[in-house]
Formats: structure tokens, sequence, C-alpha cells
């Protein structure tokens, strides 16, 4: 029977978790710039301090204007609730501390950018949490890096720099059959492209830096729980189904049989390590996520456009767009992301390396900097820069050559981007004299 | 904490604090395809302040051995039941949607055990329409997206629950599939058919000699407000009227405890 549902995507972009504000009658979101909020006694500081109320009490833990941004994002992937976070590097950090500690093992893919895969590969193995690197495309690698004490897989929708498209039904279900999570990293998509919720993800963070802000202002991370995951009966995760010394001997799966994991990240991670996202930043970041839909819209419209040209161009080695067939899962996008790819994306130029610096020096439009996710144009080489620290095995490995430039497409006139990519071109093919 | 309640283990939240012999009692019981995490936030707070508290997860539902009870009368004693596993001769009975006639009737059997009889998001007679019921039976998750629409009234209800940072219709879509999930055949149906099939209240609410008190939502829509007439009448309750859908204890956790400590003070 035909029935009502939710609020669409759209209407939620705007209103999910917002209303008018009560004291004031404000209607755009009020910044709560305010560090504590007062207890109106000590029976009700108590209570809130002891979880018998619901309420702020210290920004870094929570704020009114912080939690409209975590619950719009909440909504928008379909999850329970989210934790805002000061980057998107934060968001990951928090994930993993909730869930894992010394003597635990992650499985992740190798494409991954750059910063992701520092954290997992140098600083957290330092804390004794190792990963595995496998190749997302080998789904067989997944399930054999898989040990006793792992505790998350890890990709990203959209892998960094390549666009590998992490096939999210497959890999949930080999971590859901070893009793395991799968946390994706869903920054190039944004959930407009993809809710990797619904194709059986259980924990999403994005960099909210790039799409879900989008004009290139703040930096600020979030991470949703799809509330899905049964931690309890998993066993794996006495993090959150025995008792929590640190916070009244909790047991999280049983106060929130959904819930579990956001409680401790927020009453364990944001209290104790304190990466917590600035009231004002989520403010800025809420305005970009109201016009997430059509700005997304439009930088799919204008990436498709610019890979059509790059596509065509003598000087380009390849394109590595997944609406291309040539791209190896152009197949799995074509199931996964129906909505398109996203405008992130990375082409070889045919030449020296000195011809790459030659194209990025010569773009006019296209800004060179590490940023994505922009509602202007950009251009970075991954070699030299986010993925600087990798080795050539592990450059491969992430499907990255000296020659890779990386753009991202913003939502400039589509028209103009071509041309400043044309003459760009051409500097290029002078420069091989 | 897990009881043997009728030769099945069932499982009770306490309120965050041990279970102790002695002291005032009171018995969350939760609606239909949800658990004792709808209560958490009242249950830890009665557990601190005085009170012994069992928030319950019903027969096939949450961490309690199945299977689910065929009636509101067969969960009433299973209520009365779970008392004397866990030694408590009397208690507080707070039940919502569904568990508010569970409560209704578990006061009604045993009125001598009753401190109190609080309901919340309450409605009698609790009819389902047929065409919730079928959609239920064919199209369960169909059904949980339509239930979950008509039971928030809002999209920014607030602080939300159990904290800031949560999305109210994500939870309860979340709790509602993982106990279907996990319960013995289609247990949605199954809820909505004991609600629906539940016709002693009159009777039931004639019975009862404690102090009632409906905690009603101005803006539900799946028990509305006008259908608790009758049973404010019948019981001589106390009415709460708060601003709300019907997931009352999530769109208005302060209200409804502020409403629960005039029905049962600390």
């Amino acid at each position: 029977m035909p029935g009502p549902s939710d609020p669409a995507f759209d209407t939620l972009a705007l209103h999910a978790g917002a209303a008018p504000d009560p004291a004031t009658g404000a209607r755009a979101t009020p910044i709560h710039l305010t560090t504590s909020f007062v207890f109106e006694s000590s029976e009700h500081a108590a209570s809130l301090f002891n979880m018998e109320r619901a309420g702020h009490v210290y920004s870094r833990i929570s704020n009114p204007t912080t939690a409209v941004f975590e619950e719009r994002v909440a909504a928008l992937e379909g999850g329970v609730g989210a934790i805002a976070t000061a980057s998107g590097q934060a968001a990951l950090h928090l994930a993993v501390a909730t869930i894992a500690g010394a003597g635990s093992h992650i499985v992740a893919s190798a494409a991954l950018y750059g910063g992701s895969h520092n954290l997992l590969s140098y600083t957290l193995s330092r804390f004794g949490i190792a990963t595995t690197f496998v190749k997302p495309r080998d789904i067989d690698a997944w399930r054999a890096a898989i040990r006793p004490n792992t505790r998350l897989l890890f990709g990203e929708s959209l892998g960094n720099p390549g666009l590998d498209v992490l096939d999210i039904p497959r890999v949930s279900q080999i971590a859901h059959d070893a009793g395991l999570p799968l946390l994706v990293d869903a920054t190039f998509t944004t959930p407009w492209l993809q809710q990797p919720f619904k194709l059986g993800a259980d924990l999403v963070f994005h960099s909210a830096t790039k799409f879900l802000s989008g004009h290139g202002t703040v930096v600020g991370g979030v991470l949703a729980d799809s509330g899905r995951f049964d931690w309890e009966r998993s066993g794996r995760f006495p993090e959150l189904s025995a008792p929590y010394a640190g916070f009244h001997d909790m047991v999280f799966t049983e106060e929130s049989t959904v819930g579990a994991f956001l409680l401790r990240a927020r009453r364990e991670g944001l209290r104790d390590f304190g990466a917590c996202m600035s009231p004002h930043t989520a403010w800025l970041i809420l305005q970009g996520l109201e016009t997430l839909p059509l700005r997304m819209e439009r930088h799919v419209a204008n990436a498709r456009k610019v890979v059509a040209f790059l596509a065509a161009h003598p000087m380009v080695a390849q394109v590595g767009y997944p609406e291309l067939e040539s791209h190896p899962d152009h197949a799995l996008a074509k199931t996964l992301l129906p909505r398109g790819c996203g405008s992130v994306f990375s082409f070889d130029l045919r030449g020296s390396r000195a011809q790459g610096v030659a194209l990025i020096e010569a773009l006019q439009l296209f800004s060179h900097l590490a940023n994505v996710g922009d509602c202007r144009s950009l251009v970075i080489h991954p070699a030299s820069t986010t993925h600087f620290r990798m080795d050539d095995a592990a450059l491969a490995a992430a499907g990255i050559t000296a020659g890779t430039i990386r753009l991202s497409i913003g939502l400039e006139d589509a028209d103009d981007l071509i041309i400043d990519l044309k003459s760009a071109l051409k500097a290029a093919e002078r420069a091989a004299a | 904490m897990k009881l043997d309640v009728q030769g099945r283990a069932a499982y009770a939240y306490t309120g965050g604090k041990p279970w102790s012999d002695d002291g005032p009692c009171v018995v969350f019981i939760h609606g239909a395809l949800n658990d004792h995490s709808v209560w958490t936030l009242l249950a830890r707070w009665y557990a601190h302040h005085g009170h012994r508290v069992l928030a319950v997860d019903q027969p096939g539902h949450g961490r309690s051995d199945g299977p689910p009870l065929a009636s509101v009368e067969a969960l009433a004693d299973w209520v009365l039941a779970l008392l004397d596993a866990a030694g408590a001769t009397s208690a507080h009975l707070v039940g919502h949607s569904m568990g508010s006639l569970i409560a209704l009737e578990a006061a009604s059997r045993a009125p001598e055990r009753a401190a109190a009889l609080v309901m919340v998001g309450t409605a009698y007679p609790m009819k389902v329409s047929d065409a919730l019921l079928s959609t239920a039976r064919d199209d369960p998750a169909r059904a949980i997206a339509m239930v979950n629409a008509f039971s928030h009234s809002g999209i920014a209800s607030k602080p939300s629950y159990p904290g800031p940072g949560a999305w109210l219709r994500g939870g309860a879509s979340a709790l509602m599939h993982r106990t279907q999930d996990g319960g013995e055949g289609n247990l949605f149906e199954h809820d909505f058919r004991v609600c629906d099939a539940y016709g002693s209240g009159v009777e039931a609410a004639g019975r009862v000699t404690c102090p009632a008190h409906l905690i009603i939502g101005t803006r539900d829509v799946m028990t509305p407000p006008k259908a608790t007439k009758e049973l404010a009448g019948m019981l001589d309750a106390t009415v709460h009227r708060i601003v709300s859908g019907h997931a009352l204890m999530q769109e208005a956790p302060d209200a409804v405890l502020n409403a629960m400590r005039a029905a049962i003070p600390a």
C-alpha cells in the first residue's frame, strides 16, 4: 500500500535536524559559539553527566549547531546518527580508536587518500594497530587478509586517485561473514551519489572539507553509523558490549541497541581525544549541505564534459573515470553509482614529468592546491604532493604514475574549463621541445 | 540482567545500576517491534533516583528468548511473572503504545501489585488498519517505513535521543529492522495483530485501583489524542499532553520525564 515515508533527500538536505530557533524564531540555524551550557540545577547537571537526560554540557562533546550538522548528515546517509570531527582524518581516527586498540588489525584498500594511508601504515602501527592493504578489486584478498584480531574493513567509495569503485555489497558481505563492520570513506561520492549504508556498509565518514562544505572554506569531518551492525552478536567488540570503566561501567550495547558505537565514540573519543568540530565550522558546512544536491548534479555534469574532452585529446594517455568503458570498474559503477562518479578524477599525460609540471603551471582557472570538492576547479600532481610519502611500489598499487594529474572539477562554466585545459595541454606539448 | 520467566530467558535493563533487593520498582514495557532501549534515559533517571528499574525486552524481542506471546493478556501475565522472578512484590507499570496495553492489563490482573499505571502514547481500542496489517504481512520493510513516518511529528526534535547528533527517524528504523530480523517469523505483523486484537481494555480499566496517568503526544497520529478520552475517563487518569508525535520518549524526553515525575515521584 502506498503511504507516508520520510522526506526525500533534497528536503532533508535543507531541513533535517533544524527547526526555527525556539528562543528567537531565527529561521536559519544559529551559531552557538559557547563552550558550555548552564545547568538548571545540581540535579539537572548530574543527570546530564550520567546520561539520564539528553542535552549539551560542553562543546567538545556536543553543541546545538554542530548537532544540526550531525543529524543532517545522518539523515542524508540513512544512519542513526553522526559525530562531527575536526577533520576527515579525525573522523577516521575516531572510527578506528572506538573499536580497535593495541593488538588489533585492520584490512584496508590500498587505494586510499595519502593521509589515510599514512595514518594506517605508519602512525597507528606505532600504537599497535596493524593494517593489511589489499587491492580493492581483489575480493578474495579482502577475505584472505582477515585475522582473528581484525576489527574493521575499510575502503573508499571511490578510491583515491584512480577511482577504484569499492564493491560495497561484496566487501561488506565478507566483513559480515567474519563478524566485522565495513567502514567507507565516502568523501568523493557524498550521499547524493551513493548511500553506502544501503549497499551494506556499517560506518561512513567524510572529509566534510570537500563536497559537503563545497566552498573550500573550512576543514571538518563527520562519522556516521548505520546502526545495523550487531556489535554484541559479533563477539569481537568488548569495547561496546562489556562494562566500560571509563564511563560508569556502561555497557554501550545495552544502553542503545542501535547507537552503541556512537555513544562510545562521543563519550570516550570526543571526550578524550578532543578532535571536535567548531560550531562555526559546522554552520558553514551546513550552508554547503543545503545546496549539496544542486552542486553535485552540476559537478558531475561538468566532470562528464571535461572527461569527454580529455579522453579525446592526443596528449592524454588515459582518463581514469569509471563512466568510461576503459575504466576497469565501469560495469560496477553503472550499478553502484547510477547518478555519476563524482568530479574528482585523474588522467595520465603523454610525455615527461617536466611536461606535467608545464601543464599545471599553465592552467589559469584551475587552482594548483591540495584539496578537492571545492566549487572552484582544482589540480594537483599526486606523486609529488598527496602521495609523496609512498614508494614506487605503493604508488603503483594505488594506480598512480609519475605523470598522473588529478583534477577536481568545480562549478564554473564547463566550456571555460575546457578552454583552460586545452591551452595548458598545448603548453605541455611545447615543453617537450 | 537475565531472568528465567515462564521457563525462558528474559532480559531486563536495570538503568545502569545493579539490581537490588529493595526499593520501589518501575517496570518499563516497550511497544511493537521495539526493545528496552527506547526507555534508557528514563530508566537511568529512575535507577539513579531511588528506584529499582526493569526495562524489559518482551519475549522474542531483543535479548529475550522467544517465541513472542500471542496476546496482551499473555504478555501481562509474563510481566507479572517477571516481577516474581525479580523478587518485586509491586511495581509502577509504565508502557508505551502496545506496551501501555500490557501495563493496563497487568495492573488489572494484579491490582495489589500495581503502584501506578503510566500509559504513554496510548489509545483504546488500539485498532490497526487492514491496509497497514496487510502491508506488515506482505512487505514488512515498507510497513516499517510507514510506521516510522507516522510516529514522528517532525525532523528536528531536540535535544534528540539518546543524545545530540542522533537522527531519530534513522534510529527508530534501525531498531525496528534489528528487532524484526532477530525475531521469529514476522514479528511486526505479530505485534500489530496483538494490538488490534486486544478487546478487554474496558474491563481491565474497571479493575485498576492504582493512580493512572496518560502521557499523550498532541501530534500523535498513531494513537491520536482523541482516542484516549474514553480510556482516561474509565481510569480517572491524569492526562499529560506533550507536543510530540508517537515517539514521545525520543521526541520529547525532558517533557516525558517531567510528566513521569508527576506520576512516579522520585
